[in-house]
């Protein structure tokens, strides 16, 4: 069934675990160059020109083209299966890959031939090459077209059946699509304006601090564009997983409907310490931030109560007795239940960081990719991961090559990752060490460190077994094992309690307003102020 | 309206409650601590920064206003801070101004609650009392090319 959405959905996906593949396992070798092992000199006859330019291609390809073609992939899969009907245009969604696949390509030229060592925030006045600029430009006009597809099926869909509520998978899929359409002006205004004119010279000098804001227009959505797919999976599919079901259907979509209002109007948290803003703005998004930390809460509770469900069918008893009767021994519940766990304390030290004050200690210190490495390095990419150890199998007609070694991905990668990014959270509050820095090579470095250095250089040695853990079973699925002797269904949990949701949880119009007014309110007059003192007086710069 | 079990509604009662909280804590103990974050200043022709006679940043460095207190004006470019060390008496007030003459440069005094982005463009200003004598380093906490992990500085305190 659906022969054209799973072919689109496994040439997404494969190219997002392909340039993963080279993203991580740069990763190691930033921490062991902290630590005191700098192992860059021998990357250089392989082309990683630097430290810096390792550290862009491993923000780049992790947080930037893996997340979003497997997003996109994932979509196509769970919006076909969900309203149970294929793509109303199939045609212009292999055109939204041929698309995306050339902004990849345009991209990787100078990002991997070190002309565009400017990380994945890519703050002007560093300049890259002009097609780093284009290439990325391309990939999300590209992952627009999949949203525009979506939508297109999902009109198809509603017209036949009028009176049904959308189903909660397909919701939150379009749900993401729609804030990603949103969240995106921003960085796409500040490429089509700033970035690749200046670039190519057609203008002399970039304003960075307009650029910067927005870039975090689209900067701080991009976690949700990043984290809703995971909910969707958590929400949708998990509790089937775990033998239960969705405890509250209703405040599922409710959460959903809070991140396409709430999700956007607040990327001026990354902004506290920019010298260019006004301090009431930053107050009004550090209250917003606040905000959108509800609908996780709601997420919080329902998921775990959903999988109690399971637990408690399943013979669990008392009041944690039911989690040792979770399926433990299902590699991709065991990977997204790990994923939630280390996830809720990504979100502690996140909200630490979204505070108005207590941001002054953290900001641009170790503790944020500390943060960062527990929310999208594992909340999202290790639920991704435990997704595939499903859909991968179903997209490739095979078994899953090995079980327990898909198992003990899991278990290396909730250590290895608990070790490294406690390190890292322990540097940035404690000594403010700066991130995104070559600290082997820096001269203010303390012996207080090294305790804290070396075992994030542990955790990211244990890291890298898992990422090899990882592709060896990939590998296996697509090409070595066995044909499947069932089907794969996607896992779809049904409703714990049958009240209906209301109607106002399957209507657009009330959110999408107050999604575009929130907007307006929170940075209407941010915009005009930084226009009223736009200074393009800033040349490029190629310091790498 | 949306049925909701008695136990969900008391955990979402608590996260609003919760969130509400911390957002009274933060904003009360910022305004009685007079937390400041930076806030614009001026803005400076990055291209003419550094240019002696042209911005307050041609001539970088330390100034005394009135006894313990100062202004600090340090100009940051690839990899340097210009001046890299200022030396005051231990009880000084400074108020430091950073501007950049190249790309984006990031500064946190240590043991401060200075910490901000120097942005080519514009002047980041904020002020810290040293009570405690010592060596504070101010180290460069944003990306700025390759010789990013050498480019810091020091605001050494005496007793």
């Amino acid at each position: 069934m659906y022969k054209h959405e799973n072919r689109l959905a496994a040439w997404h996906i494969g190219i997002a675990f392909t340039f993963l593949a080279i993203g991580m396992l740069l990763g190691p070798f930033q921490v062991w160059e902290h630590a005191g092992l700098n192992l860059y000199p021998a990357l250089k006859t392989i082309g990683v020109q630097s430290y810096y330019h390792g550290l862009t291609m491993h923000g780049v390809l992790n947080a930037l083209v893996f997340t979003t073609f497997f997003i996109t992939g994932f979509f196509t899969f769970t919006v076909a299966n969900s309203l149970g009907r294929p793509m109303r245009y199939p045609a212009f969604h292999t055109a939204s890959l041929i698309v995306m696949v050339v902004g990849l390509l345009i991209t990787a030229v100078p990002l991997l031939l070190n002309g565009a060592t400017v990380l994945y925030t890519f703050y002007p006045p560093l300049k890259a090459d002009p097609l780093f600029y284009i290439g990325l430009t391309i990939v999300v006009i590209g992952s627009w077209m999949v949203g525009w597809g979506l939508l297109f099926t999902w009109g198809a869909w509603r017209k036949d059946n009028p009176k049904t509520q959308t189903p909660l998978i397909a919701l939150g899929s379009l749900i993401t699509m729609v804030m990603w359409q949103i969240a995106t002006i921003g960085v796409a205004a500040e490429m089509l304006f700033l970035n690749i004119p200046w670039s190519l010279g057609w203008i002399a000098g970039n304003d960075p601090q307009l650029a910067r804001t927005l870039f975090w227009f689209t900067g701080h959505p991009l976690v949700y564009f990043w984290l809703l797919p995971v909910y969707v999976s958590w929400y949708g599919m998990l509790p089937k997983q775990a033998g239960g079901k969705i405890f509250s259907e209703p405040l599922a979509r409710f959460s959903f409907w809070l991140f396409l209002v709430l999700s956007v109007p607040l990327g001026l948290h990354h902004q506290y310490v920019d010298p260019g803003i006004p301090a009431g703005w930053k107050a009004l998004h550090a209250v917003l931030t606040y905000a959108v930390f509800f609908p996780s809460l709601l997420t919080l509770f329902n998921v775990v109560a959903s999988l109690e469900i399971g637990g408690r069918a399943a013979g669990g008893k008392g009041w944690f007795g039911w989690i040792f009767k979770l399926p433990w021994n299902d590699p991709s519940f065991t990977a997204q239940a790990f994923a939630g766990a280390l996830f809720a304390l990504g979100g502690i030290s996140g909200l630490t960081n979204a505070s108005y004050n207590l941001n002054l200690v953290t900001h641009n210190t170790a503790w944020v990719p500390g943060h960062l490495h527990l929310t999208v390095g594992t909340g999202v990419a290790f639920s991704f991961m435990g997704i595939a150890y499903w859909l991968v199998p179903k997209l490739a007609g095979r078994e899953l090559w090995n079980k327990q070694v898909a198992l003990w991905q899991a278990w290396t990668w909730l250590i290895g990752m608990s070790l490294m990014s406690n390190g890292l959270h322990i540097l940035g509050l404690r000594y403010g060490v700066p991130r995104r820095s070559a600290i082997g090579l820096a001269p203010y470095t303390s012996t207080e460190w090294s305790p804290f250095l070396i075992e994030s250089a542990i955790g990211g040695t244990i890291l890298l077994i898992s990422i090899i853990l990882l592709y060896v079973n990939l590998v296996g699925t697509v090409w070595f094992s066995r044909k499947l002797t069932k089907p794969i269904e996607m896992p779809v949990a049904e409703p714990y309690d049958d009240h209906p949701a209301p109607a106002w949880l399957d209507q657009w119009r009330p959110w999408l307003a107050g999604s575009v007014i929130l907007v307006l309110v929170a940075y209407g007059p941010v915009m005009v102020t930084l226009l009223s003192r736009l200074a393009l007086t800033s040349p490029g710069f190629k310091v790498w | 309206m949306i049925h909701v079990h008695p136990v969900e509604r008391a955990w979402i009662v608590m996260g609003a409650v919760m969130l509400a909280v911390f957002a009274a804590a933060v904003f009360t103990s910022s305004l009685m601590g007079g937390i400041a974050l930076p806030v614009p200043e001026a803005q400076v022709d990055p291209r003419l920064v550094a240019t002696p006679g042209a911005t307050s940043f041609g001539e970088p460095g330390l100034r005394e206003l009135a006894p313990g207190q100062y202004e600090a004006r340090i100009l940051a470019q690839t990899w340097a801070f210009t001046p890299k060390e200022i030396r005051i008496k231990a009880g000084s007030k400074v108020t430091f101004y950073f501007a950049s003459k190249d790309v984006q440069h990031g500064v946190h005094v240590d043991a401060t609650n200075i910490n901000l982005m120097i942005l080519p463009g514009q002047v980041s200003k904020l002020t810290a009392t040293f009570d405690e004598p010592g060596t504070y380093n101010f180290i460069c906490h944003e990306y700025c090319g390759v010789g990013h992990q050498t480019m810091f500085g020091q605001v050494i305190v005496e007793p």
